[in-house]
């Protein structure tokens, strides 16, 4: 939680007191969870809302036009041929039923290790699109970056992440 | 024909946003004829799958508290 709320807030001591506030603001209401996984949904959900007030409020904190170039220097061109055609040995695999490995806690730990080999900031904008649900628009206007600009930031994380899953995890056969 | 670079990164924009009826036509055919994009299409949405189990089960992973409330979220 402290990891993905530094991620996004960029900022150690406010990421400790968005965790922190997040927990004492469940805790009050502790008494009415009876189950330990619905409490820590429940904690997570108010730390995103933290969290994204916290952004939209403090847009300064991101220098204009600053952070978001796109970075030709990561290697993804290298995925596909010269004519823009998957390379063979990189071409997507077909993953079977990927939804039974999310049961399991060794691939949480993969999915971990492959978001934290993203870019920062592309792990960044892909968790505040995915795991903060923000709209595109949104989060656009929070970090005033271009649309197109987001659209590409978003593509590299996915590619380089579906890459890694499948290197590290679904062409390896699912793990029990 | 559209190569597999331009049509990965329609389908990623396709999360974000409703293509073009161009796009969707020239995509579509393009998927048709590659394995290795229509995997990625696939992808794409067990990708959001994923991050949505992500939020729910934050951190929950890896922690062995013994007094365990029976947890079903992920059953």
């Amino acid at each position: 939680m402290l990891k993905f709320a530094t991620i996004q807030l960029r900022d150690e001591a406010l990421a400790e007191d968005a965790v922190q506030e997040a927990l004492i603001g469940a805790l009050k209401n502790a008494g009415s969870f009876n189950r330990r996984s619905a409490l820590k949904t429940w904690v997570f959900a108010i730390l995103k809302n933290k969290i994204t007030d916290i952004l939209r409020k403090g847009q300064r904190l991101v220098e204009a036009g600053r952070p978001y170039q796109d970075d030709e220097e990561d290697g993804l061109e290298t995925l596909f041929d010269t004519k823009g055609f998957w390379q063979v040995d990189e071409r997507p695999l077909s993953w079977s039923q990927p939804m039974e490995s999310v049961k399991t806690d060794h691939f949480w730990r993969v999915f971990d290790t492959c978001l934290n080999g993203l870019p920062e900031s592309q792990a960044r904008l892909f968790m505040m699109r995915e795991f903060l649900e923000l709209e595109s628009a949104e989060i656009c206007e929070t970090l005033n970056i271009t649309t197109s600009n987001l659209h590409v930031m978003l593509y590299r994380a996915r590619l380089r992440l579906r890459e890694c899953l499948e290197n590290r995890w679904f062409s390896e056969g699912e793990k029990p | 024909m559209m190569n597999c670079q331009q049509a990965t990164r329609l389908l990623s924009d396709a999360q974000e946003s409703e293509l073009s009826l161009k796009n969707r036509a020239t995509l579509k055919f393009h998927v048709m004829m590659c394995s290795g994009c229509r995997n990625f299409a696939e992808q794409m949405g067990t990708l959001r799958e994923i991050a949505r189990e992500y939020v729910k089960g934050s951190d929950a992973q890896g922690s062995s508290n013994p007094a365990n409330f029976s947890d079903g979220e992920r059953e």
